[in-house]
């Protein structure tokens, strides 16, 4: 399992790339493959306010629409429109260019209550 | 991993929309072993199967196979299935894993004739390949001279010393074959076809394109688009039932509806341009007012599309009728569509031929 050692994660399988005002956000490695093959996002809208654990947008796989939660707090500053067009970008490569959205932290010291790399495969692990 | 009719089954080997592809285009190969296969034998079962079946078993010549239905007495579906004459007087019928239990029950109280019917779910096993190459492989795996079956047609054949029935049919719309052996003969012979055909594009397919072929094709999945609350001419299904054929259960309440006409119709739904696909009970509405749910839906991978299947009210129910699908508080527009909803290729050449 794919799980890169710069990232943070959500116990719901997002994760963040912390990076000040534009923070990166979209699933993990696992929660692709979980999800199958992704026919549809519904991305979230540019200028949204979203708290730690807010449902932001959906994924749809052929098998079932997935709630994506955000890992933190702040405000949407991007969305992937990539992804409108070929959603599938979410399973070939879920930390690249399947990215869901940018967000600018409201409070980055939220950042601490999510898992390390570590912590998320072992998570994952006990599932 | 999913937990279905109590076996763990896959929803995916490699992915949903390439095992899709591979039975429309090549071939795919199940593991159908959940599905019940009961055995109903004797002087009387004919006529038996007649009073407890919506076909006509009349009309099964040994080697035929007819889909059919089980009624209880008010003309819902208790499930639906496939009804195989394997000799004169014995019958596999094959039926839907998480009704094994119930059919069985039913069946047993149903029968005051001096019928013999044995459940031999836990002893058979079944393996489906579907699709235009099903042909080429398969004859490559049977040894014998005898030809395959033709279509809805089943043939005894033996793999290692044991029992093998071979059904031409399924539930992808393609052409293919449902194999019935013993279960210690499943795991070889699954292995030998997976050999032979793998050059020749074979997939091993889960149950997630199980799903989305069958609903392109329309076939309803009981517990999804069947019910006890439903007939099979609410269903679309008046071809399988033969009221003609004399009185069976469920008949006197089938033929005054045939008289009325259903009240609601099964429609075939495709949406309209790119949304979100379906899913089941996402409410449909027409002229902005709620009219049904979707009982099935989803992306269709050969279509590009989103599909479903919702009982509507008849006066709206004929194709090409604009409705919108609600999906999380915003609608999409649908229009209603014959099934099947996508023409395969590899049956309408076979029908040809």
């Amino acid at each position: 399992m794919n799980i890169p050692s710069d990232l943070l994660f959500a116990t719901t399988h997002e994760w963040i790339r912390p990076a000040g005002e534009k923070s990166t956000v979209g699933i993990s490695d696992h929660a692709q493959h979980e999800l199958t093959d992704v026919v549809y996002v519904e991305l979230p809208t540019v200028g949204t306010r979203v708290e730690t654990g807010q449902q932001v947008c959906v994924v749809e796989s052929v098998k079932a629409a997935s709630d994506i939660y955000s890992p933190a707090s702040g405000t949407v500053e991007a969305v992937n429109e990539a992804l409108s067009a070929d959603p599938s970008l979410i399973n070939s490569d879920p930390y690249g260019a399947g990215w869901i959205f940018k967000l600018s932290l409201s409070n980055p010291a939220e950042l601490q209550t999510l898992k390390s790399p570590t912590t998320y495969e072992a998570q994952l692990k006990g599932e | 991993m999913v937990e279905f009719g109590g076996w763990w089954m896959p929803v995916q080997y490699h992915g949903i929309i390439q095992e899709h592809h591979a039975v429309r285009k090549a071939a795919g190969l199940f593991d159908i072993s959940h599905m019940g296969e009961i055995f109903v034998s004797g002087h009387g079962a004919a006529a038996f199967l007649n009073r407890i079946l919506t076909n006509d078993i009349n009309r099964l010549r040994v080697g035929d196979g007819q889909y059919t239905l089980l009624l209880n007495p008010v003309g819902g579906v208790i499930d639906d299935l496939l009804c195989y004459r394997i000799e004169e007087e014995r019958f596999l019928l094959v039926v839907n894993a998480s009704m094994i239990e119930s059919d069985v029950a039913w069946i047993l109280s149903q029968n005051h004739d001096d019928v013999f019917i044995e459940n031999g779910s836990q002893n058979w096993a079944g393996i489906a390949i579907q699709g235009p190459q099903s042909e080429s492989i398969l004859s490559r795996a049977t040894t014998s001279s005898n030809p395959l079956p033709a279509r809805n047609r089943i043939a005894p054949f033996k793999f290692q010393e044991g029992p093998l029935l071979v059904a031409r049919t399924g539930y992808t719309g393609e052409d293919g074959f449902e194999l019935f052996c013993p279960s210690t003969a499943a795991a070889p012979l699954w292995q030998q076809l997976l050999s032979i055909g793998e050059p020749l594009g074979l997939a091993c397919c889960g149950l997630g394109c199980r799903d989305t072929l069958r609903l392109e094709m329309g076939f309803p999945l009981n517990g999804s688009d069947l019910s006890p609350e439903r007939t099979p001419l609410e269903a679309g299904l008046g071809a399988f039932v033969r009221l003609e054929k004399g009185p069976f259960i469920g008949s006197e309440i089938l033929s005054s509806q045939k008289a009325t006409g259903p009240r609601v119709k099964l429609c075939g739904l495709v949406m309209e341009g790119k949304t979100p696909p379906p899913r089941p009970h996402y409410p449909v509405l027409h002229k902005g007012e709620v009219v049904g749910e979707t009982c099935s839906g989803s992306l269709s991978p050969s279509l590009e599309i989103g599909i479903a299947m919702a009982y509507l009210p008849t006066e709206i129910a004929f194709p090409g009728n604009h409705l919108e699908i609600d999906i999380r508080g915003r609608r999409y527009p649908a229009i209603t569509s014959k099934r099947p909803l996508y023409q395969p290729a590899s049956l309408s050449e076979l029908k040809k031929a």
